[in-house]
């Protein structure tokens, strides 16, 4: 069983561990850590310690065979047989990650039809496209698709697999590592070698977006990891790129489904999804009323962009829930952020720091939001922002 | 109708503050929550019990103290609750986490229908859900936003994704997790707050569910947290006061860059 023990010979009760302790679980007694109850054994101590002298002891591991893994294997996702676009950032990270040790990086197509995608693949960066081709592929379904990369991956046994942290990818890839008895790290938001080990460090936000966490998965493999889209680059496609393709075959009792799509409605029309957007107009609670979001409308429209808001402002009825940017609502990673009337609460700022450039106009100087923002107007939206659209109207003519 | 609910306790993480000079996490005073989540998994839970009858089960997996949130979703309608809490089981990852509540989803026997929130908001990773559906191989249906029907044999249910919304219909046994968008959570009634401190709460450690030490807890876990890091403060923006006319023209010039005339 694992257990957490602190060395009383080493510790010199300098009480750093104390605050590194996301739990509470560390208080100092006469000059030594103690660590209660409240342990999780996540192993912040451990690492915050400059002396050694907290050590978290694991079991007896299977000793499977890591050395019998590499490359990188990216899980392409597509809707109606078009390749997203995060696949194509996936391929760019994993080009980046194989440059230390010349990895291969291969892609994993499973789709009705391929058509020019595999050729794609390749000139964004794929060395291999493994396709697996049939109709029962044409929409996305957890357990064909599940069935499908498990058997590829104890085939090829890449020594890192990645998807998009879509909800595609945060469906797949957890039933995938559970099955594989293997781990996976969610929504990851920046990826690297660790020169020392050859493991994958996978950081991503946890705790609300309070803390980053690097994590990683020593002993089995595949590693695997989600990674949040738009965070990574695309190459730039380069046409004179070789690779191969090679087609998956496919059993019948691997498409077989207890699920099945029975419909799939797009969002309505002017219901865009926040997501996609390159330029958002957000409002929270400095918005005041339902009817003022009409401004932001407005601003939104000249700017072509999408209206976001806080949870402040969805809670209070003003704008629908899909369009909450934040910890519990989206996260995006626009061109263009403009947040009106929004303080900067963390859950807030976890949904948007991604953003190319975000814009702040908020009356109070001491708002957190003017702490991350790239442009900060403190005064009145109210005054600031119809001047804004008449100025912007002025421009154009 | 046998419906689970998975139900976690969290630090509530609205208010944890940051140590500016350590760059660390301070939380004392910090309370423990029901995960926010959970509220709406339960609510649809409760809601599909009151029309077709049945038994709603909360289970969570913790340390002992997390039994509180366990006799909270009692107070809420929860027929039964039980705690699975073992030294052995600190540390888990979400491999190990879904792999001992399948073990306790195994040992209620038959259960229609797993229940999660989509994500905790400690962890964040909306893992759990599917990786228990894997350890049962029960089908399941993530990120819903809406479940449409449900009846003895299947569920059809509304699955919130990218550009829209896939409606699915399954099977039974599957597992569900579930949107804030499926409903309005219910506030504790009085005869639920009675029941809820008078039940008693069986507490399953991993004898109980026939579980080896390196199937559970940190052991089990193939992740680990190797450091914590407070993400970097952005300080280069740059703020403007003045004139409401004056900012309106500096913020046009940014917004429209080179499309200035
Ligand atoms: C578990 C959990 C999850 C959460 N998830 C999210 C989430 O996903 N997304 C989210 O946004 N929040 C989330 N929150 C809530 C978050 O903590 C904040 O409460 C929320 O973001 C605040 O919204 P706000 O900035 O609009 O409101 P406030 O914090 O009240 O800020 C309003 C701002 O408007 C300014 N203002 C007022 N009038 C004017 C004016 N006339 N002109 C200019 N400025 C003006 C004020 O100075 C103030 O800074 C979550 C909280 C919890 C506990
Ligand atoms: N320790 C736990 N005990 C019970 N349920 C849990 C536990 N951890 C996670 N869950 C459930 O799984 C969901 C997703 O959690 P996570 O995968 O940690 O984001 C939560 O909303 C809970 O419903």
């Amino acid at each position: 069983m694992a257990s957490i023990e602190v060395r009383k010979e080493t510790c010199v009760g300098c009480g750093i561990c104390v605050p590194a302790c996301p739990f509470g679980a560390i208080s100092m007694e006469e000059n030594l850590a103690v660590i209660s109850d409240d342990c999780t054994l996540c192993g912040a101590c451990e690492s915050s310690c400059s002396f050694g002298a907290i050590i978290i002891r694991t079991g007896e591991t299977d000793g499977t065979c890591i050395s019998d893994y590499s490359g990188i294997m990216v899980i392409a996702e597509q809707r109606d047989g078009i390749v997203d676009h995060s696949t194509l950032e996936l391929l760019g990270e994993a080009k980046k990650l194989a440059e230390s040790d010349g990895s291969v990086v291969t892609v994993a197509l499973l789709t009705e039809e391929g058509g020019k995608w595999p050729e794609k693949l390749i000139q964004y960066g794929a060395d291999i496209v493994y396709i697996a081709e049939n109709p029962a592929l044409k929409h996305f379904r957890t357990e064909p698709f599940s069935r499908t990369v498990e058997k590829l991956v104890k085939q090829k046994k890449p020594a890192i697999v990645l998807a998009a942290a879509t909800t595609t990818g945060r469906d797949l890839m957890p039933r995938i590592a559970k099955n594989l008895n293997t781990g996976l790290t969610a929504d990851c938001t920046e990826l690297a070698i660790d020169p020392e080990t050859g493991g994958l460090l996978q950081t991503r936000p946890a705790f609300g977006g309070n803390i980053l966490a690097t994590i990683v998965c020593a002993d089995t493999r595949p590693q695997m990891a989600t990674v949040r889209p738009r965070v990574m680059k695309a190459l730039e496609p380069d046409k004179n790129r070789n690779g191969e393709i090679e087609k998956i075959e496919l059993a019948p009792e691997d498409l077989t489904s207890r699920t099945e799509v029975l419909e799939f409605n797009p969002l309505d029309e002017g219901e865009v999804d926040i997501t996609e957007a390159e330029l958002i107009v957000s409002g929270g609670r400095g918005l005041k009323s339902p009817e003022n979001f009409a401004l932001l409308e407005e601003l939104a429209g000249l700017l072509e962009g999408s209206i976001g808001a806080s949870r402040a402002a969805i809670d209070a009825g003003w704008v629908s829930y899909p369009h909450q940017v934040g910890q519990t609502g989206k996260t995006v990673q626009p061109k263009t952020y403009i947040a009106c009337g929004i303080s900067g609460a963390v859950q807030h700022r976890v949904g948007m720091q991604s953003s190319d450039r975000i814009f702040a106009v908020n009356k109070d100087a001491s708002a957190p939001i003017f702490e991350f923002c790239n442009e900060g107007y403190v005064g009145d939206l109210f005054e600031i922002i119809p001047l804004l659209i008449k100025e912007i109207k002025r421009r154009r003519k | 109708m046998r419906i689970v609910v998975a139900v976690k306790q969290v630090p509530d993480t609205s208010e944890v503050r940051i140590d500016e000079e350590r760059g660390t996490l301070i939380r004392e005073g910090v309370p423990s929550i029901l995960n926010p989540f959970d509220e709406y998994a339960l609510e649809e839970a409760f809601r599909w019990k009151d029309e077709l009858g049945g038994t709603v089960i909360v289970v969570s997996m913790g340390p002992p103290q997390a039994e509180v949130v366990l006799r909270e979703a009692v107070s809420m309608g929860a027929d039964e609750a039980i705690l699975l809490s073992d030294r052995a089981f600190a540390g888990a990852d979400t491999w190990a986490t879904s792999h001992t509540l399948a073990k306790a989803v195994e040992k209620m026997g038959d259960i229609d229908i797993v229940m999660t929130g989509k994500q905790a908001i400690d962890g964040d990773t909306a893992q759990t859900g599917p990786s228990i559906a894997a350890s049962l191989d029960w089908p399941q249906i993530t990120f819903v936003g809406k479940v449409r029907e449900l009846t003895g044999k299947h569920i059809i249910a509304e699955r919130y994704v990218e550009g829209g919304s896939e409606v699915i219909k399954s099977s039974l046994p599957v597992v569900v997790t579930i949107l804030k968008d499926a409903n309005t959570p219910r506030l504790p009634s009085l005869k639920g707050k009675m029941r809820a401190r008078k039940i008693e709460i069986p507490v399953w450690g991993k004898n109980d569910l026939e579980l080896s030490e390196e199937e559970v807890g940190l052991d089990g876990s193939p992740t680990r947290v190797v450091s914590i890091a407070t993400p970097e403060t952005f300080t280069d923006g740059q703020i403007h006061h003045g004139e409401p006319e004056e900012l309106a023209k500096l913020m046009a010039d940014s917004l429209l860059g080179t499309e200035d005339s």
